[in-house]
């Protein structure tokens, strides 16, 4: 799994400490909830039991009467003094508030808002609300809410239908008519999500004299302080959100905007500080963190020859009880609706519903690991078709090294792969000829045993090209990201990201990206996670972006940086910048290395000698890069063909696993992944993300849903019942590193935030089905629990 | 409410303090002692976040309740490593692993590696999934924290120190 490092980098790709374990090692690091103001309230909420009902009236007297509780505050005062949330569909009628409004419209979601001197106050308080409602007709079941008969969630909108459009790039028609073979199925991605261990937390303060809200939030959201400050009705520059606040975990989730929201209306109405931090129920149940719900009906079109030809693709998605950015997840998967192979024609029907249920959010991957989940399904589904085997029908289709770049018929051109290479290494790795004579042996054995194998991409770089071909009335063309960078006085560097980290390393990725360019040892260079005031702009860590995006904007910042100290050195040298050579921050002649001015000269010039700077050079030494998105700035097509995201890493796994005949539990006993994300900054990190995102990945397949029952109560709102794999779950995993860099980043970087949790999912599946072959079974439904599993069995006799 | 009156030690310095009866060692912990290394990840017992050692012993303190330590001696991770700014053997092998991403786990994962080492001066790879089997991670798969682990009880040998005074001596 080491991969050698590329020789042409000083500190990329080199096995390198983090900047940011040691604090939490030492039990230093400072999350929402270490954050303690003077006078500080605290926030429980009241939550609706019922999964859709009116609100007919709320009695908080008795609590009011409790010493040392503040306020009750209800939907309907929030909503006179707050603006809906954004939503990122053009859909009016479906308004969002922090507390229901009049209707509450799933079990769970918040209706009152109880701000005491304590947490525990509060909850005692928030027993004592008396909420008196009128019970309403509700849907929890997608199809359900597709029929027009259905009970709108929002009854203004209409009906439950949010978004539905059918892509069609490519002659898919011809191509299906033309093929030798057709297939269906359907595949069945329930409700899970991130879950991280923090849950989301915020602290909210407002200055009177100021006019100013500060913020500290557990946040990864794009936009954040924008939309925060837009739904309070204050100015942007109102609102100060603080990125230095560690995030315990997020994947995605963390975009706790209608927590937010109320923290800062009750700061400010109440002149205190507020903290509301959801326990575990909250976060479970009422924060609005569920990801993707899907069904995928499947069409596929080959030949005898196992080529496939086209694909036709019906992906309905259940949201749940308000849209914000979820939708949006069926569109990002269109930039890699073909995962890594050449399929010519494809229709893509997306629908998107709502239902009596938690609302969605965003999940690491923005709903490509149930793509890749259901395109994994189809492949091995052609292959079994076919008799031929999976691994060689995927050779026969996977795009070509020799074939990039490659533009997929869904508009986005993949910048580079080999991915033939990156499956060999993977299944040696696994040592796959052994897993396929044990897997043998154990049926021999009376055991039931499957291996599994998946192909799948990763897009990255994080642009937001979904937006505009979701919604028209949205022309985002950019998703930029930012970094800036001084000197100080005596050549200490600062570098300055725009904001928070949920465990990723940014820290780590800055210094090393700062410290590779200007030759300077990243251990020396300090990054600052600055606040919305400060920073120039950021879209988060979402998309796979940072290590491109980040990476890259403080790449440029130091190259400004490099040229304006070789400009100064050269000056005082008396040469052009071209007659200079810059190393580690030195200027020397090209021609004569002896006659040199230090770094630490070139920082005294800058800082104090205005007299010695080149003409036209400001004073001070410091620097600013704001990075578009490469390929980025374009509209799709009015086919709805578009660049999504620019770069694609690639990742192939293998796994072994054994299902107890009786009670149906799966054990992994080898995993093995391929990954291709062209040049790893930080090996251990990239390996870090992967094996989570593969241990993730176990979870979505095996253990974890948020289950519903028939009356549209959750099921699942503890660990209890939402099972989060273990050290006992989770295999030892052997990474296999590859590195095809990209041509399109500073030093061939692609994403790897999402790593592993875009292929383990079907890889499971597809061993799962293996094993369940030879008993005539097939299962093509996430999770596959125990219980699934046993059942099945068990019914097969 | 009742209150009560309890003296206890908390990383070598003994303290006393009146506490409500139903308030909990993790809440104690981190709002009246500020010492907000340790996390609540669930307050049901069973993520781990909140792991300290009672007397010895890796306890969830979000069960626990504050009253429960009366008497005793609390370690959190703040008391594991020898003075502020350093870290010990284990603390240090996470970060050579680098067993941690986010870090919100990683309070219970030093504390539950910490008594397994105390115990056991050369575990296997099993030993030390099920030591850790209690804390949940969401960010490494575990596959980091096992290895730091791993390291860490072969350099706590190498120290030449019994285990059991080792693993103390880090603290
Ligand atoms: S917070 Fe105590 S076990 Fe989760
Ligand atoms: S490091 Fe994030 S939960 Fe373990």
């Amino acid at each position: 799994m080491s991969a050698e490092p590329n020789s042409a980098f000083r500190y990329i790709s080199r096995k390198r400490r983090t900047k940011e374990d040691h604090r939490f090692l030492a039990g230093n690091g400072r999350y929402v909830a270490d954050i303690a103001l003077p006078r500080m309230l605290h926030v429980a909420l009241v939550a609706s039991p019922y999964p859709a009902a009116h609100i007919l009236s709320i009695d908080a007297s008795a609590a009011l009467a409790l010493p040392g509780v503040k306020a009750v505050v209800t939907g309907d005062e929030l909503a006179s003094g707050t603006d809906a949330l954004a939503s990122g569909l053009d859909i009016p009628k479906v308004r969002r508030y922090p507390l229901a409004v009049g209707t509450a419209r799933y079990v769970g979601e918040w209706v009152a808002a109880v701000v005491a001197e304590s947490r525990a106050l509060a909850e005692d308080a928030a027993e004592l609300v008396e909420v008196e409602y009128e019970p309403l007709p509700s849907v929890s079941d997608p199809e359900a809410a597709l029929d027009p008969s259905s009970p709108p969630v929002h009854a203004d909108h209409g009906s439950n239908l949010l978004y539905r459009r059918k892509f069609v790039w490519g002659p898919v028609d011809e191509d299906f008519a033309a093929a030798e073979h057709r297939i269906e199925f359907r595949a069945r991605w329930n409700r899970n999500a991130t879950v991280p261990i923090e849950t989301f937390g915020v602290v909210a303060s407002w200055d009177p004299t100021a006019q100013l809200l500060d913020v500290w939030a557990s946040i990864q959201m794009p936009k954040f302080p924008d939309q925060l400050a837009k739904a309070l009705r204050l100015p942007g520059n109102g609102v100060r959100v603080h990125f230095d606040v560690d995030v315990g975990g997020s994947y995605g989730v963390k975009r706790g905007i209608k927590h937010s929201v109320l923290a800062g209306y009750l700061a400010r109405r109440l002149g205190r500080p507020v903290r509301l931090i959801e326990d575990r129920l909250e976060n479970m149940r009422g924060g609005d963190a569920h990801g993707p719900d899907r069904i995928f009906d499947m069409a596929v079109a080959f030949d005898s020859s196992g080529i496939i030809r086209s694909l036709r693709i019906r992906a309905l998605d259940d949201v749940g009880a308000h849209a914000g950015r979820a939708p949006f997840q069926l569109g990002k998967p269109i930039g890699a609706i073909v995962g890594p192979y050449r399929i010519a024609s494809v229709e893509y029907e997306a629908i998107s519903v709502t239902t009596n249920k938690t609302p969605q959010e965003a999940v690491r991957g923005f709903g490509q690991s149930p793509t890749n989940f259901a395109l994994e399904s189809a492949v091995d589904r052609v292959a079994r078709h076919l008799g031929i085997d999976r691994i060689e029908l995927r050779r026969r289709n996977l795009i070509r090294h020799d074939e990039f770049p490659y533009t997929i018929p869904s508009g986005s051109t993949y910048d580079s792969g080999d991915y033939h290479a990156v499956l060999d290494k993977a299944l040696a790795a696994g040592g796959y000829e052994d897993l396929v004579r044990r897997r043998d042996a154990a049926r021999e054995a009376g055991k039931i045993a499957g291996v599994g194998i998946a192909c799948c991409l990763e897009p990255s770089g994080g642009n937001s090209a979904f937006e505009p071909l979701f919604n028209p009335k949205n022309e985002t063309t950019t998703w930029m990201d930012s970094c800036s960078i001084k000197v100080d006085l005596y050549g200490g560097i600062v570098a300055m990201m725009g904001t928070s980290s949920s465990g990723q390393g940014h820290e780590t990725l800055v210094s090393t990206v700062v410290g590779e360019v200007l030759g300077r040892d990243p251990e020396t260079i300090r990054v600052v996670h600055s606040d919305s005031l400060s920073a120039l702009p950021s879209n988060s860590p979402v998309g796979s972006r940072m290590a491109i995006m980040l990476g890259g904007a403080a790449a440029g910042a130091a190259k400004k940086l490099k040229a304006t100290i070789t400009a100064i050195g050269a000056h005082r040298l008396g040469v052009a910048p071209e007659a200079a050579e810059y190393r580690d921050g030195d200027v020397m002649l090209a021609s004569d290395p002896g006659r040199r001015l230090t770094f630490d000269q070139i920082v005294e010039i800058a800082h104090r000698k205005f007299h010695e700077l080149p003409p036209g050079l400001e004073p001070g030494l410091q620097s600013a890069h704001v990075m578009e998105v490469p390929t980025g700035g374009t509209l799709p097509t009015a086919d709805g063909r578009v660049q999504m995201y620019p770069c694609y890493a690639f990742e192939a796994h293998v796994v072994y696993l054994e299902i107890d005949r009786i009670t149906g539990k799966v054990a992994i006993g080898r995993y093995a992944v391929g990954h291709d994300c062209g040049t790893m900054i930080n090996p251990d990190i990239v390996h870090g993300m992967t094996y989570g995102g593969i241990a993730h990945g176990i979870g979505a397949a095996l253990y974890e849903r948020f289950a519903y029952d028939g009356e549209g109560q959750l099921l699942s709102g503890s660990f209890m019942d939402y099972l989060i794999p273990s050290s006992h779950e989770v295999p030892d995993i052997t990474i296999a590193d590859h590195c095809t860099p990209s041509p399109l980043t500073s030093f061939g970087q692609k994403g790897s935030g999402e790593a592993g949790y875009l292929g383990a999912p079907a890889a499971i599946a597809g061993a799962v089905n293996d094993a369940l072959a030879p008993l005539g079974l097939s299962l093509t439904e996430l999770p596959m629990t125990p219980g699934v599993l046993g059942d099945l069995i068990a019914g097969a006799g | 409410m009742s209150q009560h009156e309890i003296t206890f030690t908390v990383n070598g310095e003994s303290q006393s303090a009146t506490v409500a009866a139903r308030l909990t060692l993790v809440d104690f912990l981190r709002d009246a002692l500020r010492l907000t290394g340790t996390h609540a990840g669930c307050e049901h017992g069973v993520c781990g976040a909140c792991s300290v050692l009672l007397d010895g012993v890796p306890v969830r303190s979000c069960l626990t309740l504050a009253v429960q330590a009366d008497g005793s001696e609390i370690v959190t991770v703040e008391g594991l490593a020898p003075e502020p700014g350093t870290l010990g053997i284990l603390q240090d092998s996470f970060w050579e692993t680098h067993a941690l991403q986010c870090g919100f786990c990683t309070s219970g994962m030093l504390i539950a590696s910490h008594a397994l080492l105390a115990a056991n001066a050369s575990p296997t790879e099993d030993e030390i999934r099920e030591a850790i089997g209690g804390n949940l991670c969401r960010c490494t798969g575990y596959k980091q924290i096992v290895d730091a682990i791993a390291l860490a009880a072969e350099r706590l040998r190498g120290s030449n120190l019994p285990a059991k005074e080792a693993a103390d001596d880090e603290r």
